[in-house]
Order: structure tokens, then sequence, then C-alpha cells
């Protein structure tokens, strides 16, 4: 079988002041993946693609032109390819991000990109994780609102500044960049990790929610908010642009003024 | 002919869903991290006035560094309010970098047995300084005299 586009170009017809697709610079660019693939061999390596891409393409597109174009087997997970799943955090040169939110023209495309699985959880197969013990560290902080109140007839009303006061927290899209950048989650795996805390930051402010004790309870713990170092990888690492380290000060400052 | 198809996510190993190493072995009760996160911060300020201090009436004032010798040590620890200064910088320099080194550790031995006893050899050596320094600052003797002999050291009262 012949390599077939997966996706053919669209054929639109446009008027010559308005200009073709073809004014959007090309270039090359090396693409040196992390593959790992345990059905055949134990040991991760490294393979480089060389692709041609457009000076608007994502290091998502090239992952796709390398998966549906050159080898079929690359591996990656991403699903709404707009920086809103969260699927698709990856290590791009080193640092985290999401493939579909890193366009190509902003690294240094002289040099080949490394893309790797973000580090910390089990490698499944090339950049694919396991998001298992992510998740669960999730799900113990109880990320959902509890009321102790009588259920109201309408809505749940708040005003505008209990509502800024966590609106940083809700944006998060539990992609895992942030827990995988952390140093302490690298080598303790059983540290809640960024992304928990955020989400439990998220509910503990809320002035809806009634069990912000619980929540600070359960971060009280030795793999909770105080194995945090500051080291700020998470802050720089959210492709939500959350403040995560600040966010984690703000629960500490919680547990100490709720204790002391 | 029926086949059994794993649900997906299920993992290499049938057993549990999550590795070991991710699962949290019991909540810890008890607030020791953060009283121990606590006593970072403040020892850390109080440490800064105290070193501060210390070097300062020892290097600057006066003839400053020259002045130093066994009888300046015997003298400041005859004043009750340097016993207490050197006392606090002892204990807070100790517990402070004993903590301190406790996280490293923490954060970097990966083998339970190497954590243990990287842990053993820290807390005993905390121990010791801690004792031995205390001892010292408390019952000093500028002018020790070995078998009804004093020690010579030309600044004791002959
Ligand atoms: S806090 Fe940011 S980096 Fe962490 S999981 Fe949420 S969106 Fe991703
Ligand atoms: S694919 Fe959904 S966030 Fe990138």
């Amino acid at each position: 079988m012949t390599a077939e586009l997966a996706e053919p170009a669209s054929k639109i017809e446009l008027p010559a002041h308005i200009g073709g697709g073809g004014e959007i610079p090309t270039f090359d660019v090396t693409l040196r993946v992390r593959r790992y693939n345990p059905e055949v061999s134990e040991d991760a390596t490294w393979e480089d693609f060389k692709v041609t891409m457009y000076g608007t393409d994502r290091v998502l597109d090239a992952l796709h032109k390398v998966k549906w174009e050159i080898d079929g087997s690359v591996s990656f997970r991403r699903s709404c390819a707009h920086g809103v799943c969260g699927s698709d955090a990856m290590r791009i040169n080193g640092r985290n991000r999401l493939a579909c939110k890193t366009l190509l023209k902003d690294l240094d495309t002289t040099k080949p990109i490394t893309v790797e699985p973000i580090k910390g959880l089990p490698v499944e197969k090339d950049l694919i994780v396991d998001m298992e013990p992510f998740f669960q560290s999730f799900r113990e902080v109880m990320p959902f609102l509890i009321n102790k109140g009588h259920e109201p007839t309408k809505e749940r009303l708040q005003s505008a500044e209990d509502r800024e006061r966590f609106d940083d927290t809700t944006k998060c899209i539990l992609c895992a960049a942030c827990t995988s950048s952390c140093p302490v989650f690298w080598t303790d795996g059983q540290y809640f990790g960024p992304a928990a805390i955020v989400n439990a930051h998220r509910f503990i402010f809320d002035s809806r929610d009634d069990a912000g004790d619980m929540r600070l309870e359960i971060l009280n713990d030795k793999e909770g908010v105080w194995r945090c170092r500051t080291t700020f990888n998470c802050s720089e690492a959210c492709p939500r642009g959350i403040q995560v380290t600040q966010a984690i000060a703000e629960v500490k400052q919680a547990i100490l003024s709720r204790k002391i | 002919m029926t086949a059994t198809i794993d649900s997906p996510r299920s993992g290499k190993n049938s057993s549990g869903k999550i590795s070991p190493q991710y699962r949290r072995t019991g909540a810890s009760r008890g607030n020791f991290e953060m009283f121990a996160w606590l006593f970072m911060r403040l020892s850390g300020v109080v440490l800064v006035v105290l070193i501060f201090g210390h070097l300062f009436v020892n290097l600057l004032v006066g003839e400053g560094i020259h002045a130093i010798d066994f009888g300046f040590v015997a003298g400041k620890w005859a004043d009750p309010f340097w016993q207490i200064w050197d006392l606090a910088m002892l204990w807070l320099a100790m517990l402070h970098g004993t903590n301190g080194v406790r996280t490293i550790i923490n954060d970097y031995a990966e083998k339970d047995s190497t954590r243990l006893w990287l842990k053993i050899v820290l807390y005993a050596a905390t121990t010791v300084i801690i004792v031995l320094g205390t001892l010292v600052i408390f019952t000093f003797n500028p002018c020790p005299v070995v078998d009804g002999v004093p020690l010579p050291g030309g600044f004791c009262p002959a």
C-alpha cells in the first residue's frame, strides 16, 4: 500500500488578492521521539523523523504527520487538539507542554525537537503514560461540591468577590503537566502532587462548599502540601497559566491558620 | 468459543490498578510535618538575627577578629546572656539543619533501607553535637586544675 494522505488538503478557490495557503512559509524539522514498546523491548530509544511543516503548525501537527504518513505505530494521546481536554501533555525540548498549544516556529527548528512522555508516571507506550496514580490523588481530595445545608430550589448564589477567590484554580484541565514536572513527585510517587492540591483549592475556597476542613485535613498529610519545596516548576509548566505554587501556598496558609 | 478480553486500563498486574510506589500507605496522623515546616521558617528568621549578631560581636566590635582567643570565649561564656545566645544558636541551627537534611533524604533516597540508615546516622550525629555543645556552654571552665596544677593559659588569676 502506498502511503496515502489520511487527510487530503482541502481545495477552496481563493481569489488572487486574498492569497493562497502557499504564502505560509514551510520548513523542515526533525522530531526526536522517545519510543517505548514493552512488547518489543524493555528499553526506550530515540527515533528521528524529518518532516516538512508550515509556520502555523504545532508539535501536535508534526506528530500527526509522522503517525499518518511515516510510522503509524507512533502512539500518543490527544483529543480536542485545541488545549481544552488536557490529554496531550508531553515533555517537549525538556519542558512539559501541551503538544497542541506549542507552535513549531516558537521552538528552535535548527535542532531536533525532542518529544518525551511526561516524567514520573509509568510509561505504557511511546508518549502514553498511565494516568491512574494521578487521578487517584485527584479523587482523594474530593473534587466535588459538598454542601451540608438544604438543597436550594434555585441556584446557589455567590458574590463576585467570593467567586474571584478561587477563579484561578477553576481553569485546570487535568493534563498532569504540573505534577509530572515536580521533582518531589519524580522520586516520591505518593506525593499528592500540584494538580490534586489545585483542585482541592478550587473547593476549599468556594464559599458554597462545606467540606473545606476535610480537604485541608487530607492535605495535612506527610505526602500532602508540606512536601512542596516551592520550586515553581508546576507554575511554569501549567498550560492554563494557573499560579499553581501560589495555590499550594494558600492551602498551606489555610491549614496553618486553622490549626493555630 | 469464548475469549476473555481484559478490561481496558486494568494494568499489567491484575491484582491492583496502581503500582505500589504510588499507593499512599495510610494517612499520617498528627501535625508533625506542619510543625516541621513552620519551625524551618521561624528558626530561619531567628537564626539570621543570632548569627549576624554573633559575627558582629566577635569580628567587628573592639579589636575585632584579633581579640579572639581562649580567654575571649571564656569571658563571653561567663555572662549568662551569651550563654543563652549561643545555646539558642546551637539548638536552632542544629535542628534547622537536621530537618533540612531529613527533607533531602526523604526527597532523594529511593530505597526504604537507605532512607532508614541515613536518618539513623543523621539523628545520632545531631544528638551528639547538641549534647556536647550544650555541655560545653554550661560547664566551660577557663582555668581547669588538673592534679592540683593549673593548666597553662596565661589569662587566669594566679
Ligand atoms: S494545574 Fe495546570 S498543569 Fe496542572 S493539571 Fe491543571 S491545567 Fe494541567
Ligand atoms: S489535545 Fe486536548 S489539550 Fe491538547
